[in-house]
């Protein structure tokens, strides 16, 4: 599907084409594609039924009859929900999550839950009770995670956007590697009701798509105050549709010299190089800055994440929801056992680690310290922002790397987020675009603002794509 | 820092997770890698830097004190592996 949703919208509108069969169009190429594992489950019932409801009401707006997919940590009612876990195979939510709800609420036609990192634990798409999804672009690579079946879905044109959750850059690394964009909003910005809980201060609802300019219709829709969720933020919407249209002239966009440090290849660096000096051109001015502290920042985060993850995964105890063991014995054998089968081996991992760092003698060592560092991280982006409207860099270290290449080292997968993770500690906005690519394989850049930036920052993107066209290219093409 | 076996048990206990004598040191050996990269932020100046535990520098917010979640307990108890007469059902815990 090359079409963008304006284009899309505007088919629909004049009855070239309908909603009943765009879904079909794309329930269709989700089952010729079964090869990327990017679904967990299709729900053809569901999309021909809301297909139908959206017919006739075009006119409403730019979702309006649009097949989509959700990522499966976003609980959908009466559609299995299982976080790629063998400890939710079964989960059949009895609500909609808030970011289900507005999707909803406009029409647009979700056909399935995609594939991902269990509990959105991993960078590579291989932790998933489901197996492993294939980047479309390489089948022997991984298309990055946790969002990963949805940046292949995306990417492989099965649908034109899917909803992501990035707690560490599960958004935007996925982006980077699958050639397309991705967006993760402010803190705050989306609901994280009905959103599975990895790491509840990082968690985000976020949007994978072909261009700024869709992240833009989707973020339009989700973006709003939940009071339902106790840290959604009360402010008003902004028009990102019209921000759109602001140009670059004037614009300071900071280079990290962080961004650019050891690890990173050359062939992204170039390419990320290649699209700043596109930048100038377009009328900004680069300004050098220094993040000084962020190379504590994947320290700091695989203390918090864990952490908060131990505490929110302690609720999966077999009793109200979830796997249970066979003939369990006594209450802690059920926890045990219930626990040990429902869970896979990165999650045990993190769950132990995250014990480990809040448990009695050792919480000032690792979390309170972790916690330091998340301030001094967050106070770099605050005095970058004095300077610069914008920073960029590599969103990610490689380009995709080898289905299997890293799975043994948890360290080196870890390492894949070091240009991701200090973004959600510090709360911030950010969106990574492709910006070319290294030996056959996409290069994306990452363009981070101030808090409720977005629409600056999607203006920002808009417009480098507006004049570039490394966002239309697709595997195979 | 480095973990040993007797740790490992420990915290797996507090976790509610089991865990095979067998697989015991290889647990220790990757947890005592990844506590070691938490370890970096020792040598840190972070001493006296508040802590953050949250993005958001924002108050909870208020809501009037009206009942908002309606009876949905056949809907919840439909989830459980196993639920008897309105109630989830457990292992006997008392002896």
């Amino acid at each position: 599907m090359a079409s963008g949703i304006a284009q899309l919208a505007q088919d629909l509108r004049a009855r070239k084409t309908s909603a009943t069969e765009l879904a079909q169009a794309a329930l269709a190429r989700a089952r010729a594609r079964a090869d990327l594992n990017a679904f967990i489950t299709l729900d053809e019932a569901g999309a021909l039924a809301t297909a139908q409801r959206a017919e006739g009401r075009f006119a409403n707006g730019a979702l309006v009859g649009i097949p989509f997919a959700h990522k499966d940590i976003f609980c959908t009612n009466g559609v299995r929900t299982t976080c790629a876990s063998r400890m939710l195979e079964n989960f059949v939510p009895p609500y909609d999550a808030g970011v289900v709800e507005h999707l909803r609420d406009v029409h647009a036609v979700s056909i399935g839950k995609t594939n991902m990192d269990e509990f959105a634990m991993g960078s590579s798409n291989e932790n998933s009770h489901f197996g492993a999804v294939k980047n479309p672009w390489d089948a022997t690579r991984v298309p990055g995670g946790s969002s990963g079946g949805s940046a292949a879905a995306v990417a492989a044109g099965i649908v034109p956007f899917a909803t992501g959750t990035d707690t560490g850059g599960s958004v935007r690394q996925p982006a980077a590697f699958c050639g397309i964009t991705g967006l993760k909003p402010t803190y705050g910005r989306v609901s994280r009701w009905g959103m599975i809980a990895y790491a509840s201060s990082l968690d985000c609802a976020g949007v994978l798509a072909r261009s700024a300019e869709d992240c833009m219709y989707v973020l339009s829709a989700i973006a709003g105050h939940d009071p339902r969720d106790a840290t959604s933020v009360a402010r008003g919407l902004d028009n990102y549709n019209a921000a759109l249209s602001t140009t670059l002239q004037g614009i300071k966009i900071g280079v990290a010299r962080e961004y650019f440090g050891a690890g990173v290849e050359s062939g992204v660096a170039a390419a990320v190089r290649y699209a700043l000096a596109q930048y100038e051109k377009l009328g900004a001015t680069l300004v050098d800055v220094s993040l000084p502290h962020a190379h504590l920042a994947i320290p700091a985060y695989y203390v918090i994440a864990p952490a908060e993850a131990s505490s929110n995964l302690a609720r999966y105890d077999g009793v109200r929801y979830g796997h249970r063991c066979a003939d369990p014995q006594t209450l802690e054998d059920l926890y045990t056992r219930s626990r040990g089968e429902g869970f896979g081996a990165e999650v045990r991992r993190r769950i132990l680690v995250g014990t480990y760092a809040l448990s009695a003698g050792y919480y000032d060592a690792y979390y309170l310290r972790a916690q330091r560092a998340r301030r001094v991280i967050a106070n770099d982006f605050v005095e970058a922002f004095k300077q610069v409207d914008l920073i960029a860099g590599p969103t990610t270290p490689t380009t995709a790397f080898k289905l299997g290449e890293k799975t043994a080292d948890p360290l080196a997968m870890y390492a894949a987020d070091v240009n991701t993770v200090a973004v959600n500690l510090a709360g911030l906005p950010a969106i990574s675009i492709p910006a070319g690519f290294s030996d056959g394989l996409p290069v994306g850049m990452q363009l981070i603002a101030p808090a409720f930036a977005e629409g600056p920052l999607l203006a920002a993107a808009h417009q480098f794509q507006s004049a570039t066209d490394w966002h239309t290219r697709s595997p195979g093409a | 820092m480095s973990i040993d076996t007797a740790t490992v048990a420990r915290i797996a206990r507090l976790a509610r997770l089991p865990l095979d004598a067998d697989a015991a040191p290889q647990i220790a050996d990757e947890l005592t890698r990844v506590l070691d990269l938490a370890g970096q932020l020792a040598n840190a100046p972070l001493d006296g830097v508040v802590p953050m535990a949250h993005p958001q520098a924002q108050t909870l917010a208020w809501r009037a004190d009206a009942v908002t979640e309606f009876d949905r307990a056949d809907a919840l108890l439909a989830l459980a592996p196993d639920a008897r007469s309105g109630l989830y059902a457990v292992p006997k815990v008392l002896g």
